[in-house]
């Protein structure tokens, strides 16, 4: 059967794929970070809900402060590389990973979440600084709305240092025998690459054009 | 790289390919190009030097590119065939992120320009009268 198909579309190498499902179901390294793409994408739609949420009431401050006075740029520049550089970083660790070198991809891990840590450090100080302030999120539909966005990227980062610290325990422990490793090692880096995409967002949306 | 690393491994969204070289080399381009949109972004947004009312829309413009930049250089989207399941999940994913925000921000803006006078606007009137 495989040799008699035609040389469509050739993904693999080793199988010939026309796109129509002549050879049956991918394998799990495929349709598992596939399925993870999806649910990536589906996030990034809520995300647009909340962009979408923020962008209507940007303006409605109730004589509250303003975007202008609030936000500060050298902070979200500093965070702006921090994210960066962690998404860099993650990059390294798969390609360690990908050729079974468990140190380094050790260690790249351990910098992409050093480095997740530093963003999500800057960004509590602003959150705790705007509160202190009295710009809690209870003082206008702006704050709402930003807190709302910009906490939700935020949970987003923290439940991704936790998803990090995971993975490094349990590569410690199985190191990239079993097949489901490197699965999830693939997961985590679409999940950490897609925050950095909507942080581009947050940056120049919220922050950068806030304060235009 | 080994036959068996090659089973273990076919394309999905976020795999880099081939050497250790020109793996590295996508995510070095990669860093450098998104380093440098950002710091345009961030040059473009503190300059007098441009015309003000077309700020925020180079803005726009700068971070659709970084994002693009993401998405090809880190993410590994191609346009190869072994990518159209992920271009085309990405495709449905932009029309609908572009339908919630565009379509919100468009109604919503008539909404408020059609809402008429506010309570103030109305106090203001009948101070006039």
């Amino acid at each position: 059967m495989t040799t008699e198909a035609p040389a469509l579309g050739l993904t693999h190498g080793r199988s010939e794929d026309t796109g129509l499902g002549n050879r049956g179901p991918e394998s799990k390294s495929i349709v598992v970070p596939y399925g993870f793409w999806l649910f990536v994408l589906s996030d990034i739609v809520l995300f647009s809900a909340l962009f979408a949420t923020y962008a209507t009431l940007s303006h409605a401050t109730d004589g509250g402060p303003t975007s202008n006075e609030l936000f500060d740029r050298t902070l979200v520049a500093v965070e702006t590389v921090a994210l960066l550089l962690s998404s860099f970083v993650c990059g390294l660790a798969i390609i360690a990973a990908k050729r079974r070198n468990l140190l380094w991809t050790q260690i790249w891990l351990f910098v992409t979440g050093a480095l997740g840590f530093v963003f999500l450090c800057i960004e509590l100080y602003e959150f705790t600084h705007m509160i202190g302030e009295g710009a809690g999120p209870q003082r206008s539909a702006f704050l709402s709305a930003f807190f709302t966005l910009v906490g939700c990227h935020g949970a987003h980062v923290t439940a991704g240092l936790l998803w990090i610290g995971t993975m490094m325990a349990q590569l410690w422990s199985k190191r990239f025998d079993p097949p489901h490793m490197m699965r999830r090692l693939m997961c985590l880096s679409i999940f950490w690459h897609a925050l950095d995409i909507i942080w581009v967002a947050i940056f120049t949306l919220v922050y950068l054009i806030g304060t235009l | 790289m080994s036959d068996r690393e090659n089973e273990l491994l076919d394309v999905a969204p976020g795999e880099p390919h081939d050497s250790l070289l020109s793996e590295s080399l996508s995510y070095i381009v990669g860093l450098g190009l998104a380093l440098l949109l950002t710091a345009v972004s961030f040059w473009v947004a503190s300059t007098e030097s441009l015309w003000s009312p077309g700020v925020a829309v180079g803005l726009v413009v700068l971070a659709i590119a970084q994002m693009g930049v993401h998405l090809v250089f880190f993410l590994h989207i191609t346009t190869g065939p072994d990518n159209t399941n992920n271009v085309l999940a990405l495709a449905f994913g932009v029309l609908i992120v572009f339908l919630v925000m565009i379509g919100t921000i468009w109604i919503m803006y008539h909404l408020a320009a059609n809402m008429g006078p506010t309570p103030e606007m109305t106090n203001l009137q009948m101070q006039r009268g």
